[in-house]
């Protein structure tokens, strides 16, 4: 390998975990009051439901596919949460995490035994999925007010936010998932390569089917938090976009389109690189403009260095 | 013979990743011959032809071209949703004094020109809704069309139907009449005599044989094309194989009667158990099509396999279930998942029966790996390297050692032994010896005669998507399976 | 003999299967709905539809091509802004303004998708949030709204009427016309198919494949723009806050349309179509009052995924 190919490697491996270190001393010694507890913890509390939406989507692309129906998903977990309130909490959620299933369901059974494009089948629900959403609210943002679904999005534990704590967990157990059991390594193969993990004679279907399910709860999950941080069912605006933001950070996080790879660390740091950004632009008083501007440019960087080299 | 070539070529080498594809080739093609280029694969006829075509660069040698090239290869390369007429014109479209496309002239023509060649599909219907036969003589059409004084045919009747070669060589000698001359790749001996005046025959990159083909019988074609190889004889013998192996039971496996037109037409085969079954023929007679119909990847029009007597779904589940494993001839393809390391990539099959509910136990992996990267010899830094990394010979075993532990009572090969260094294909001959002695059925698929001879107990010979000939015991020599595969009767070999 | 009747059956229900969903919902909204037939509903109902069918144009092309772009609706926001910020320039810069830089963001997208082998759904991703953030650089974040003088000429491209029917009609119907000609009766209408039919295989045939990836994407660009620029001319402003999730509404219609996503074949007439069936149904659900607006994007994500896996089982 040339020297030029082996920087090149080092570079899509841990290009995004460089950023981050840079970007955190870059804002430890210029940004006012960063280094705060009270900061991290607004940074970290607005990152969570991105990183949970977008450890489904680092499964969905590890096997060369893309779910773009994320954010609707969201947003029919926001117009669900509201109908079942009134029975408690914990049917509610039950009810939007259902939601999120059989909406993953659907997903993988049009790409795995319809055989749509991951792109096309997922687009279906993008397209419908809100204004669904929003038939069930019948158009309207409504207030919750039940306390223990707001302590979700507001409550501590240890003095940890519950939804950083949640993506926590749900990251290290995604993690686990790809790295020690048999569904994720048959994932992992699938991606890369689909012809000869049939011809191994493993569930392809079984596998796809599933992963995109994974993706849909998640992203059911992701929706319920936001919904119970915003303290209102609000399916208009719940999640969108989400499914850009998601790529962005899993892209950015080093796990290529191309599949057979997916980085659960990478995936987290990508989101942690995208809130820094953000955050830092906002800081430093620059426009939301320009922060748009700028996320463009790191995406097309990141998904330029991670091109597949032939 | 006065001499008036359209395409010289002197000296001729190109290497890729140190591999020698082309070795000091020379090459001419007369004015209007038709000239046969016949080779096994890895021979190096693609790279001759692309270097003819100037895709390629030779690294040394010369090459001149008096005319202008056309190339029609194996698989059809033209749009297969755009209409017939529009593919055929697609550059060069008639057009009305707007400049636009005149689409009725366009349709006129088109019909007119493939009504030549005997074809009376609708030009306006897409390509795709016609006979892949009909499609290539688009191709053809197109590529005769474009005023060419060569035209190069890789392949052309390999996937036609014997009524639509017919019509192709009949298109053939038309060129032939025309003064066009003609590269003509094919396996097919029957072909060959037919329409080629001279041949050249190229084998591990080098030239072997240039000459009228009329004047060498077929046998010694096959002969030229298979021949061994210097560098691989070997003190005791040619191979690593050891001795033959008998066993007077039951046959593990039956295939029978597997037919998917027109690739395999009733091919049957059975394995007993530590027997090694050959399968011989030439490229594109249906060996690996065989092996992919009793693994249950290939749709068949009928047939059956059975395994210890029971019949076998068809579908490689089932296939693997049964005891059935495959190890694929395109490495890149079908087999390496090329991200993953060594040791994830040899237990991908056998993943579930090395875990517990669904959680993959590391230690019995690493047990298994180790256990497989020692008996197999494999060459790692460590079992985490990436496959991807591994020489192709290293490749192999890894894949051999995906199926070995999936403890199969039959494993199907595939060409096990190409493109791998030497030292690393006697270990692997080796390794096919030492399987089937511990009692495992294998059907071994090679192109190289000296590996079937010495490695099988048994030779299946196919000859155009059909069993030529069954070859055991005595009859079990070279010049018993050239025979079968130039289709020329011997004295003792007759058909049973 | 299986493919040809399946190709057949394919090919039948792309021409004919949305032509006959818009004349049945065409017909039964006149029976059901009397201010639907109404001269005064159809032209709304087509100046409506002239938008969609601008940029849809240019999807279409570049869906043939077998790639996509999402950057249209942020594009089209942004097109119309400029159109309003030029117009105090004079009709020119109104017109020329948006033109130009919708083509150079499609020209950037066309040379990253060729060039560099960049997946075009992560390309145009990415100017969807560039044109988006241009946009709201040149309107203070959004909150300046560009009015476009009453007594300028440009007002009138928007809002000028030929018997009742707006301009933007016209403009569309010529460029669905043109684009009809170029994809079928050009080389370069060849090229963009064969480009999205087998581009392996067309690059064997000599076909420039990166040209016509460029120029698709140049061509998506500017038609969004012009469309943005049309939409400004018609509301008398730039307005800020248009476009989000225009381009699934592009998509869509092309999709029902009967263009394949995976490129080779399509239609500019099966584009208008969709235009016309999602608008009609669209203008249906307004009628009847009671029935939520949102429905629209359920019937069209419903729509979306029956054309889809038709042509996906047909192909089988």
């Amino acid at each position: 390998m040339t020297l030029t190919a082996t920087r090149t490697r080092w570079l899509q491996d841990n290009g995004v975990y460089v950023a981050v270190v840079a970007l955190l001393l870059f804002n430890a010694v210029f940004t006012a009051n960063f280094l705060t507890l009270g900061n991290f913890r607004t940074q970290l509390v607005q990152a969570a439901p991105v990183l949970i939406v977008a450890l489904g989507m680092a499964l969905v692309i590890g096997t060369e596919g893309v779910d773009l129906s994320v954010g609707a998903v969201m947003a029919l977990a926001a117009a669900i949460i509201p109908l079942y309130l009134g029975a408690g909490p914990v049917p509610a959620v039950l009810m939007a995490l259902v939601a999120g299933l059989v909406a993953g369901l659907f997903n993988g059974f049009l790409v795995a035994k319809v055989g749509i494009q991951p792109i096309v089948a997922t687009l279906a629900l993008l397209v419908g999925g809100r204004g669904l959403a929003l038939v069930i609210a019948n158009g309207q943002l409504v207030q919750l007010h039940d306390p223990a679904f707001l302590a979700l999005g507001t409550g501590d534990v240890l003095g940890i936010p519950i939804s950083v704590l949640i993506a926590v967990v749900l990251a290290v157990a995604v993690a686990a998932l790809t790295n020690r059991t048999t569904f994720g390594r048959q994932l992992v193969a699938v991606g890369g390569n689909r012809r000869a993990a049939a011809l191994a004679g493993l569930p392809v279907n079984r596998v796809l089917i599933g992963v995109y399910t994974i993706c849909g709860v998640l992203a059911a999950v992701s929706g319920v938090l936001a919904t119970s941080r915003l303290g209102a069912g609000d399916p208009a605006d719940m999640g969108l976009l989400m499914e850009l933001s998601a790529i962005t950070a899993v892209v950015v996080g080093g796990t290529p389109l191309t599949g057979g790879k997916v980085r659960v660390l990478g995936t987290v740091t990508g989101v942690v690189l995208m809130q820094l950004v953000r955050a830092t632009l906002i800081k430093h008083d620059l426009p939301d403009s320009i922060a748009q501007m700028i996320q463009a440019a790191i995406i097309v960087a990141a998904v330029y260095v991670a091109r597949e080299r032939r | 013979m006065p001499t008036d070539p359209v395409i010289e070529v002197a000296g001729v080498t190109k290497t890729f990743a140190g591999v020698r594809a082309l070795d000091d080739v020379d090459f001419t093609l007369e004015k209007g011959e038709i000239h046969a280029l016949v080779g096994e694969n890895g021979a190096g006829k693609s790279t001759l032809i692309k270097v003819l075509t100037g895709i390629h660069t030779p690294d040394a040698g010369r090459v001149e071209r008096h005319g202008r090239i056309s190339t029609i290869y194996q698989e059809v390369n033209l749009v297969p949703l755009m209409s017939v007429a529009a593919n055929l014109f697609l550059g060069r479209e008639p057009r009305t004094r707007l400049g636009l496309i005149d689409r009725a002239r366009r349709d006129a023509d088109a019909a007119a020109l493939l009504g030549g060649y005997g074809i009376t599909a609708d030009v306006r219907s897409p390509l795709g809704t016609l006979a892949v036969g009909e499609q290539q003589m688009v191709a053809l059409a197109r590529a005769v069309q474009a005023e060419a004084d060569v035209v190069i045919m890789d392949e052309p009747t390999s996937s036609l139907e014997p009524r639509e070669v017919e019509t192709l060589l009949g298109v053939v000698a038309k060129l032939h009449e025309a003064g066009i001359a003609v590269i003509y790749v094919s396996h097919r001996m029957d072909e060959l005599y037919r329409i080629c005046d001279r041949v050249t025959v190229l084998r591990d990159g080098k030239r072997v044989h240039t000459g009228s083909l009329a004047e060498l019988p077929r046998i010694e074609l096959v002969s030229l094309m298979l021949g061994r190889s210097v560098t691989e004889i070997r003190k005791h013998g040619t191979t690593a194989f050891g001795e033959d192996h008998h066993a007077d039971t039951e046959p593990v496996l039956e295939a029978r009667d597997l037919t998917s037109t027109p690739r395999i037409n009733g091919v049957t085969v059975s394995i007993r158990p530590g027997e090694v079954v050959g399968l011989a023929g030439l490229l594109g007679s249906g060996r690996t099509e065989t092996a992919k119909a009793i693994i249950g990847a290939l749709p068949l029009d009928r047939g059956t396999v059975l395994v210890a007597g029971k019949p076998v779904p068809r579908n490689v589940k089932a296939a693997t279930r049964a005891g059935i494993s495959m190890l694929a001839e395109d490495r890149k393809t079908e087999g390496i998942i090329p991200n993953l390391s060594v040791r994830e990539n040899i237990v991908l099959a056998a993943l579930p029966k090395l875990s517990r509910f669904g959680v993959t136990s590391r230690a019995k992996q690493d047990r298994i790996v180790d256990t497989f990267v020692k008996r197999l010899r494999i060459k790692v830094s460590s079992p985490e390297q990436k496959v991807s990394e591994l020489s192709g010979g290293n490749q192999q075993k890894v894949l051999l050692a995906r199926w070995l532990c999936t403890e199969p009572k039959i494993l199907l090969l595939d060409e096990p032994t190409r493109g791998i260094d030497v030292g690393a294909k006697a270990e692997v001959q080796a390794l096919i010896d030492e399987l089937a002695r511990e009692g495992l059925a294998v059907l071994l698929i090679s192109s190289e005669l000296d590996e079937l001879l010495d490695g099988a107990d048994r030779l299946v010979v196919l000859r155009d998507g059909a069993v030529a000939g069954e070859l055991e015991g005595a009859r079990l020599t070279r010049e018993h399976v050239l025979a079968a595969i130039a289709a020329e009767v011997m004295d003792d070999a007759d058909s049973h | 003999m299986t493919t040809l009747t399946a190709a057949t059956r394919t090919k039948v229900l792309q021409r004919q299967g949305s032509a006959v969903a818009l004349v049945l919902v065409v017909a039964v909204s006149w029976l059901v709905f009397p201010r639907f037939g109404s001269l005064d509903n159809l032209r709304d109902l087509a100046l409506q539809g002239s938008f969609l069918a601008v940029i849809a144009l240019g999807m279409t092309f570049v869906i043939i091509t077998g790639g996509i772009d999402l950057s249209v609706g942020s594009v089209y926001a942004l097109g119309g802004v400029l159109a309003a910020w030029g117009s105090q320039y004079g009709f020119l810069v109104a017109l020329a303004l948006p033109l130009v830089v919708c083509a150079g963001i499609g020209l950037v997208n066309g040379l990253l998708i060729a060039r560099t082998n960049m997946a075009p759904f992560i390309v145009t991703l990415a100017s969807l949030l560039f044109a988006r953030g241009l946009l709201l650089a040149i309107t203070d974040e959004g909150a300046t709204t560009y009015q476009i003088p009453p007594d300028s000429a440009f007002v009138e491209l928007g809002r000028g009427t030929v018997f009742g029917f707006g301009y933007p009609i016209f403009v569309a119907a010529a460029l669905c016309l043109l684009g009809g000609v170029v994809l079928n009766r050009t080389s370069s209408g060849q090229n963009v198919f064969a480009t999205g039919g087998a581009e392996q295989s067309a690059i064997l045939m000599g076909v420039p494949v990166a040209r016509t990836k460029i120029g698709v994407y140049t061509a998506s660009g500017t038609l969004a723009g012009l469309a943005g620029a049309l939409t400004a001319a018609y509301l008398q402003s730039g307005v800020t806050v248009i476009g989000v999730g225009t381009e699934l509404d592009a998509i869509a219609v092309v999709v029902i349309g009967g263009t394949l996503l995976t490129g080779g074949t399509g239609m500019v007439l099966g584009t208008v179509i969709g235009v016309g069936l999602i608008k009609v149904i669209q203008n249906v659900i307004n009628q009847i009052g009671t029935l939520d607006s949102n429905y629209q994007s359920v019937v069209s994500g419903v729509f979306l995924l029956v054309v889809v896996v038709l042509q996906r089982v047909l192909r089988r």
